[in-house]
């Protein structure tokens, strides 16, 4: 029993010892839809830096950042994006990539979002038509982009929460399978609603409005904070992703014949 | 069980048990135990020395089991103390004695083992370890069971082995608690002449029970006790042929204690 | 939708095809949660065993304490490990946070509370059994722990047993501590709330039927050795 105790308690030990590797702390849109595991390998492969993923809602990401837990983000809310590095707790922030977020919705459309020429009047005829709306409702790049939406449509759909507006506090995944049960719209980005294996009766509702923009930055931690960064390896994933070989990688990234996420690092 | 060889039975017991050709006092002093404000049990002076064989009777509730107890220092008295060999034996005077409940006491463990337990906190040492161990096994006749699980033991056997483990350590005094109210005449009568023998050799025994005639049989005395009282001490012949007490002379004729 | 039918299938699929990477999870889960419960076990078992023999101011509200806790909900118990071990926590200069070694000690304390307040169930009936018995030995109190504790291995078994349950089931707490990443801190539980988040809900039962089929057979394998050896000895 001991010996096998013993025996247990040292097969943890490697883990701990394993070789060069930096935490990205980033959202689940990027995991979720393949394209960490498309790209990352041929980074491991340049560097010899295994990069571990924790993939969380983007407001998560950067608190935990902010704990010092992580040494590069890669999320989607500019905004807060820009205050994490304000506020001293990233070297430097650089877009990487964008794709767009879309209206999904149940095929026979309810609200009639289909016929909507923006993304402002999308919004007013879910909420006129008092339709199913479900949010993440987790801080998350996505659910600060709907928010933003929102009052850009003059609403304010947390007066609602609970009847027709549903804040789910879960991650796209789990929102979307809510939406696909429910028969509720929400807004996802594109690359999760691609990859999304449930999607049950939901279709894209609405599309291509600039508003819906959906930029992705990429942020290397600030050591000076937390000592713990491994800024060297942080700053070499920094600069692989915005370079020739990161973009062109994420450029070649399909899902089903589609390309998921653009480069438009500025430097390119 | 087989007919017990009696000079077999001496012979193992005397690999455990020394001849002690002297033995500790017990004294018992002012003693009451009480419980829910009512005395359960009130003796006011009582010795018992030298070897042989006491057996404690009385009626249901009377107090016999809670005398023992007292005695072995498993329970403290309200008031008063009992010593042996000038010990308190709720310290260390209880190491000379050793104790046998009435429902055995057994370890989740083989026979061998649970008798090798007893005896490590005999404190044998290591080299005798063994040869004791058989020693007991073939006075309570488990030779052939020691590998077999102790509490897949019938009654009879789990008592002589809860025995051959009080025994084990050797005591100067053994307390037993009516070890033979559920066994068969086969196993009573090993019990019996295990405690006969070790008496002899040079253990104290006292003795609770509810037979009289497992009494007349063994004890060279009898404690009478009713209510929570000594009422009687006397040889064992003497006690039957006519006990001085009243309460005595009552239970003796088959009637209710008051 | 998937049904039913076919993630079973999936699922018996990925199990005979030798699947390496669901191996890998398998083996994972296995190691923190079997370290999860020894770790737990070596110090839940005595001190159960302590809260059953030993008499002393505070022992009947600290039975309450542990009885309450084997209900702690596992999140909460991710994110106090989280921010024990948080780069900006008291622990995090030991690096611990999203490796194994943190799962294990989240699910050390999720378990700890289980195995001590069965244990202490277990030992102090043994003890009611026993206590006069030990008395008349000479040994009295926390002396009788390490003797108690092995007259009690089979009930202590089922209080391992059921730790073994919770942790290899539990999600939250693993999920932040370790942070679900691949090939280092991915576990079956974060792997089906990837897979369930992934909307690949046939991935997902799959991976739940081998846990289930999983914890049955430690179950089934754990309390058939305790029987076996239980009617050995009668216990």
């Amino acid at each position: 029993m001991l010996k096998w105790v013993l025996t247990a308690l040292v097969m943890t030990i490697p883990s701990l010892a394993a070789a060069d590797f930096i935490i990205l702390q980033s959202t689940t849109s990027t995991q979720n839809s393949g394209l960490f595991a498309a790209i990352l390998p041929e980074f491991e492969k340049e560097t010899g830096i295994e990069v571990r993923v924790v993939a969380v809602g983007t407001g998560q990401a950067l608190r935990n950042a902010r704990n010092g837990d992580g040494d590069v983000l890669l999320v989607h809310a500019k905004a807060a994006e820009e205050q994490f590095v304000e506020d001293g707790f990233g070297v430097s922030r650089s877009d990487v990539m964008y794709n767009d977020f879309v209206i999904v919705g149940p095929a026979n459309d309810p609200a009639d979002v289909t016929i909507s020429d923006s993304v402002d009047s999308a919004f007013q005829a879910i909420s006129d038509a008092h339709a199913k709306f479900i949010s993440r409702g987790d801080d998350s790049g996505t659910h600060k982009a709907e928010m933003r939406l929102w009052s850009s449509a003059g609403f304010e759909p947390r007066e609602h929460s609970g009847k027709w507006y549903i804040e789910t506090g879960s991650g796209m995944g789990a929102t979307l399978n809510i939406a696909s049960s429910m028969g509720g719209y929400a807004l996802s980005d594109r690359a999760t609603w691609l990859a999304f294996g449930n999607k049950g009766d939901l279709k894209v509702v609405f599309e291509g409005d600039p508003k819906l923009f959906n930029q992705y930055g990429v942020i290397v931690v600030n050591p000076a904070r937390h000592p713990t960064v491994k800024i060297q390896q942080a700053e070499q994933f920094f600069n692989w992703i915005l370079g020739e070989n990161g973009q062109a990688a994420i450029a070649a990234f399909m899902l089903g014949g589609q390309q998921l996420f653009f480069p438009n690092a500025p430097n390119q | 069980m087989r007919d017990i060889g009696h000079e077999f039975l001496a012979q193992s017991l005397s690999k455990v048990i020394p001849l002690r050709p002297f033995l500790p006092e017990l004294i018992v002093k002012g003693v009451q135990y009480r419980a829910s404000d009512q005395v359960q049990l009130d003796i006011p002076t009582l010795s018992i020395s030298g070897r042989g064989i006491s057996v404690i009777l009385g009626p249901n509730g009377a107090g016999k089991s809670l005398m023992i107890r007292l005695m072995h220092g498993l329970i403290s008295p309200d008031a008063g103390q009992v010593t042996y060999d000038d010990l308190t034996v709720s310290g260390k005077g209880r190491a000379r004695q050793a104790m046998v409940f009435q429902k055995p006491v057994l370890l989740r463990r083989s026979v061998s083992a649970n008798l090798k337990f007893a005896l490590k906190f005999g404190s044998t040492p290591k080299s005798e370890l063994e040869s004791k161990t058989n020693a007991l096994l073939e006075l309570s006749g488990l030779v052939g069971k020691k590998n077999q699980a102790a509490r897949s033991l019938s009654g009879g056997e789990e008592q002589c082995l809860a025995l051959a483990c009080a025994l084990a350590r050797s005591p100067k005094m053994l307390f037993l608690d009516e070890p033979t109210s559920s066994l068969d005449p086969n196993a009573t009568h090993r019990i019996e002449a295990i405690l006969h023998h070790a008496s002899v050799l040079g253990v104290r025994i006292v003795m609770v029970s509810h037979s009289m005639a497992q009494a007349e049989r063994l004890a060279d005395e009898v404690l009478f006790i009713a209510g929570g009282k000594l009422r009687d001490r006397a040889k064992s012949q003497d006690f039957f042929n006519g006990p001085t007490s009243v309460e005595a002379h009552t239970f003796l004729s088959g009637r209710l204690v008051p | 939708m998937t049904g039913f039918g076919d993630s079973l299938q999936l699922a018996m699929g990925l199990i005979l095809s030798g699947d390496e990477s669901l191996w890998a999870i398998v083996f994972l889960s296995l190691k923190v949660s079997l370290t999860a419960v020894a770790i737990a076990g070596l110090i839940g078992m005595p001190f159960g065993a302590f809260l059953a023999v030993a008499r002393f101011p505070g022992r009947g509200i600290l039975i309450v304490m542990v009885n309450a806790l084997m209900g702690l909900p596992p999140v909460v118990v991710g994110l106090s490990v989280y921010l024990m071990l948080s780069a900006s926590g008291p622990f995090g200069v030991l690096q611990l946070l999203y490796t194994p070694s943190a799962m294990i000690i989240a699910q050390v304390l999720l378990v700890l509370p289980i195995v001590a307040a069965l244990s202490r169930q277990v030992v102090e009936e043994l003890y009611g059994e026993y206590r006069e018995h030990f008395l008349s030995l000479g040994v009295a109190g926390v002396r009788t722990i390490p003797t108690l504790l092995w007259e009690g291995r089979f009930g202590l078994m089922t209080a391992l047993l059921a730790g073994v349950g919770r942790a290899i089931a539990e999600v939250g707490a693993v999920m932040i501590v370790g942070g679900n990443i691949n090939h280092v801190t991915r576990v079956m539980t974060t792997t089906i709330a990837l897979e369930t988040s992934k909307g690949d809900l046939g991935m997902a039962l799959a991976l739940g039927v081998v846990l289930i089929v999983l914890a049955i057979s430690i179950n089934a394998a754990m309390s058939f050795a305790a029987r076996s050896s239980a009617r050995y000895a009668y216990a």
